[in-house]
This record gives structure tokens, sequence and C-alpha cells, in this order.
């Protein structure tokens, strides 16, 4: 029903993006030519403007802000101190050694979790992206347009008119409540499938493939050889938004996940908070504000690193996920 | 050969997208009753569906925010992203990373890190209160909290969409904006005659996918939830009443089908505003 919509939507997400798309990995090189003198193209900066787009810095900075310096309370620190400024007592270091040893150290197990989805979840996802959007770009098959047509379908289905049917499906195969559950259906990208079939169409040159085969080259040897290494930025790419949006999922180990060994870190820090607002549990705020900063920290961290390829992905794909 | 490069995405992908809708549409089929077991009831389940005040009022509420958060959220990031492209701001770079970083934050912790800032008693907002001796609205009140739940999701991609645009813009060739200036135009001038023209397309999938996104609302007030229960009902969206039906209430045919419902209506909408939004002129 939603085929012509996305099929339409992707052409058109493509289309402004075509020219850069080749160029994109090498943007960083770019930036640091000399700056030209100023033209009325080039102008000089202004003053007014940054202070007035600086207001949404600041509304986008201010809750990490907060985060960081309520990571250094205790529990009455949080409770009686001014949201915005430290405490007396500085408890960052015991903050990070209660939210690790708390309950058996169960932020732990948490983390260990969160990493066997992402490893395990986004790795497999880039894999079977990168395979997909490889065939799809260098084969001609049969089944390759219907293929094609289906997946990008897939895009506009709202994820959670999946969710209950999925659950009941994995419940009758007894998957609910293992890693399986969150791990097999984050395994497909459709959106990773779309960006590694721009990419590979563009990156890696036909007569390169037909060179390696005259030459007897078989063609798992070929793809290995030849292709993979050409496609190295757009893999990681898909790996980076892959890795988001696992690290980050909430809905699907929410409805698939029962037993707490098995949550990840946003269960976790959720069923932390769903203790501490009800009456009789113990209030683990301090945890919890602790816990969230060391939740975003690694992924932050993973997105500075890797600047360059979200906004090449961004540029050639235009789609949330 | 094609086939053994792409098959296992296939094949997951059948098990991961396609079972689910087939499985989806079979059980909108049936009812199961305590007395009398699954039984088949053609689209009953459909007209109860229609018919079903709670779903209505939760999409409703979600119609609402649409028509509210997404112009705000997406007018906000196409200003950021038009100061950032103009040239004209100190720190560019910077700003464009630090409007991104929400997006790498997940829904909990965001929810849960505004959760406190608007708590009256111990949160930023209490604390205002009691510096300045003044009484802000709680903004977890029944009347504010879909409000400020439109603020989080703002909060979390506004960047995200600013990157879109931005990026949109940066491959409009520069050619265009010194022949609309030789021709005496003026920077806004060239803001609403060349460049809004040229991202066209980035601004229509941005709406779609907002769109789909706003429908699909769930993670933020399902986490909110605990923090104001009486705000924030069972059915305060149609996602969270699909499923409350279905893991609170049991209710797995009737949750498939406002699931179903509910995509169709997605669907119906967001190919309304793509033909609107790419239509000529």
């Amino acid at each position: 029903m939603t085929t012509s919509l996305t099929t339409k939507a992707a052409a058109v997400a493509a289309e402004p993006t075509g020219a850069d798309r080749a160029t994109a990995p090498r943007a960083t090189t770019s930036r640091r030519r000399k700056r030209p003198p100023h033209t009325p193209l080039r102008p000089r900066p202004s003053i007014p403007l940054t202070l007035v787009t600086g207001l949404v810095l600041v509304y986008t900075l201010l809750p990490l802000v907060w985060l960081v310096i309520n990571a250094t309370k205790d529990q009455n620190g949080l409770l009686n101190s001014f949201g915005l400024w430290f405490a007396d007592d500085v408890n960052f270091w015991d903050n990070i050694t209660r939210t690790l040893t708390y309950d058996d150290g169960v932020f732990v197990r948490w983390l260990l979790n969160t990493l066997l989805y992402v490893v395990a979840g986004a790795g497999g996802a880039t894999v079977l992206a990168v395979l997909g959007g490889y065939a799809l770009a260098k084969y001609n098959f049969p089944g390759r347009k219907a293929v094609f047509a289906v997946v990008l379908g897939a895009v506009a289905i709202p994820g959670t008119a999946l969710a209950v049917p999925t659950f009941l499906m994995f419940s009758n195969m007894g998957l609910t409540n293992t890693p399986w559950a969150v791990i097999i259906p984050s395994l497909i990208s459709p959106f990773g499938l779309y960006l590694m079939w721009v990419f590979a169409t563009e990156a890696v040159p036909t007569e390169l493939l037909e060179a390696a085969r005259i030459d007897g080259s078989g063609e798992l040897r070929t793809f290995f050889r030849i292709a993979l290494p050409l496609l190295m930025p757009g893999t990681v790419t898909v790996l980076l938004f892959s890795m988001v949006a696992t690290w980050n999922n909430y809905f699907l180990p929410l409805i698939m996940i029962k037993d707490p060994d098995w949550y990840p870190l946003t269960l976790g820090l959720n069923a932390w908070n769903a203790q501490a607002q009800t009456a009789g549990g113990e209030a683990v705020f301090d945890l919890i504000v602790t816990g969230s900063l060391l939740t975003i920290v690694p992924i932050v961290v993973v997105f500075l690193l890797l600047q360059r390829f979200w906004q090449s992905g961004l540029a050639a794909g235009s789609v949330k996920e | 050969m094609g086939w053994g490069f792409i098959g296992p995405f296939v094949a997951v992908f059948g098990l991961v997208f396609l079972a689910p809708i087939g499985y989806a549409l079979y059980l909108s089929v049936f009812r199961d009753r305590l007395i009398g077991g699954t039984s088949f009831v053609g689209l009953d389940n459909y007209g109860e569906a229609l018919a079903d005040s709670r779903f209505w009022e939760g999409l409703a509420r979600v119609g609402l925010f649409l028509l509210v958060q997404v112009p705000i959220m997406l007018g906000i990031a196409l200003l950021v992203a038009l100061a950032i492209d103009s040239g004209r701001l100190y720190g560019k770079s910077f700003f464009r990373v630090a409007v991104f970083l929400p997006y790498a934050v997940p829904a909990v912790v965001a929810s849960l890190i505004w959760g406190f800032i608007y708590g009256t008693r111990f949160g930023l907002v209490g604390n205002i209160n009691e510096t300045f001796g003044v009484t802000l609205p709680d903004p977890l009140s029944p009347s504010l909290v879909l409000a400020a739940i439109g603020n989080i999701v703002t909060w979390e991609f506004v960047g995200y969409n600013m990157l879109i645009f931005y990026s949109a813009l940066k491959v409009v060739p520069r050619s265009l904006y010194e022949a609309a200036a030789i021709d005496g135009a003026g920077e806004w001038r060239i803001v609403a005659s060349v460049k809004l023209p040229a991202i066209r397309s980035a601004l229509v999938i941005a709406t779609i996918f907002s769109i789909i996104g706003s429908f699909q609302l769930f993670n933020e007030p399902s986490i909110l939830q605990k923090l104001a229960p009486n705000a924030i009902t069972s059915d305060f969206t149609p996602n969270l009443y699909t499923y409350s039906l279905s893991f609170s209430g049991q209710q797995h045919n009737y949750a498939a089908t406002v699931a179903i419902v509910m995509g169709v209506i997605t669907a119906i909408i967001a190919y309304a505003v793509q033909l609107r939004g790419m239509r000529k002129g």
C-alpha cells in the first residue's frame, strides 16, 4: 500500500545529493582549505545572528549541562540545591561507584546486554545491508525490482504496528525473554540497505568487477578483495546509524524482555525510575541521573569521533531511524 | 548470484516485517472470548475500532501534537540550517555538532532529564519557583503535559532535521546565489526564492517523517507516565492504547486491528503530504 510513496520519497531524497554523494567522504579535507576574502557571497560573521542562533544552542545544551552538574550530587544535594549549580559537596566518583555496584552490579549487567545487542544487532544489520546493497547495485537477478519495492515500502510502516504481532509470533516460537527477541528484529535496516545500494552504485566501478572476473576471481573473492574496501565509508555510516538505533532502543526490548537480567540500559533506567516513583520503592534519583550520564557518554563519544560519517549518511539518505 | 548476497537480508526481512504484517491481518479478523474460544468475526474488529472513542481521542491528541509541534520543530531546524549555511555565524561547526547532539541521547534518557527539569517539587521548575518566589504552571499537569512532551520531542529531533536541511542547502550551486545577487535580490529574497525551492524535497521528506513519528508517539509519554500518572492515561496516544490493550488487557486481536487502522491512516496522510509537496509550482 505504501510502496509507491517511499520509492518516490527515496528517489527525491537521492536527487539533490547526487552530485555530492561521491565526494562526501572527502568533505573534511576541503573544510580546512584557506578562507577566501569576504564578499557579498562569503559575508563577514555577524554577532547578532550568532547570538540569536545561540539561543537554540542554549536550548539543546542546557539539559545536558543539567545532567552533568547533577551527576555530581548525592540524593540530598539533588533535592536541596539549585538544579543548574553544584551542591556543596561533589559526589561524582562516589555516584559512579554506587551506580555500578547497586543491586549486585545490575547496571554493569545491563551495559553488557546493551553491548551484546549493539554488536550482534547493529553488526549483523550492517553485514546484511552491505551484502544486500551490493547485490542490488551490481547484479541483475530475477526479482530484484520486487525486493527493492517491498523493502522501501516497509520504511513507511509504523514500527509499532508490527510490534504486537511480532511479539506474539516470537512468543509462540519461544524467543521472547531471550536476547534473540531483541537481536533478530534489529538485524533489518531498510534505510541501511538503501544507503548501501546508493553507495555501492557509485563507489564500485562495474568494470573493475568485470576485470576481476576475467582474471578468474570468484564472486565471493571479488567481493571481499575488491568491492568491500571500496564500500568501507558507506559501511561505517550504516554501522553508526544502526548502533545509535540499537543503543537507544526502548520499545522493542520493552515488549520482548520481562526478565531484568536481559534488560538493556534504557529499560534498566526506566525500571529504576519506576521504582523511585513508587511508594515504598527505594528512591534512587542520584543513580538514575548518574546512570543516564553513563548511558549517553559512549554513544556521544562515538558520534563525535565519526562526525563526517553521519553527515554523509544524512546527505545521501535523509531518513529517520 | 545476486540472490546469494541479498538472500540473508530477504530471509530476515520476511521474518520480522512480512510475517508480522500477515499475522496482524490474520489476528484482526478473529476474536478471542473467555467462553467459546477463538472465532472468526470478519471485519467486526475494524467496525469496533472505527467506533472506539478511546482510539479517536488518542488520534485527535497526536493530530493536535502534529499540527503544533512539527511546524515549530521544523521551523527552528530550518532557521538554524539557514543561519549555518549563510556563513555568518561565529563557530559554525560547533553549532552544527552541538545542535545535533541530542539525537544521540536515547528517548528514555531525554524523557528522564526533562522529567527532572519539569518537577515542581525539586526539579528546575521548582527551583525557579522557590528562588524567585513565583509559581510557574506545572508542566506535568493534564493541561500542559502534551506541550511538555512536544518540547522533549522537539529537543531530540531539531538537530536531526537541521542537518537534513543543511545537507540539502550545501549542494545548492553557489552560482545561483551569485546570479540572484547580481539581479539585486537581498538575502531574505534569496532565501525565499532560491534556497527554499532548492531544498523543497528535503522539506517534504522531513515533514513526512515527522508526521510518521508523531503518529507513533510512544516512548516519551510512556516514560513520563510514571511521573504524571493522572495526566498521561493508558490511551493517551494510539500506540500507548495498542500497547496497553495488548499487554495489560490481553486483547491481542483488537490490538492488532487498532495497529493496522493506525498504520493505514498514517500511510494515507503521509501519501497526501507527499502528493501535495511534490506538485510543481
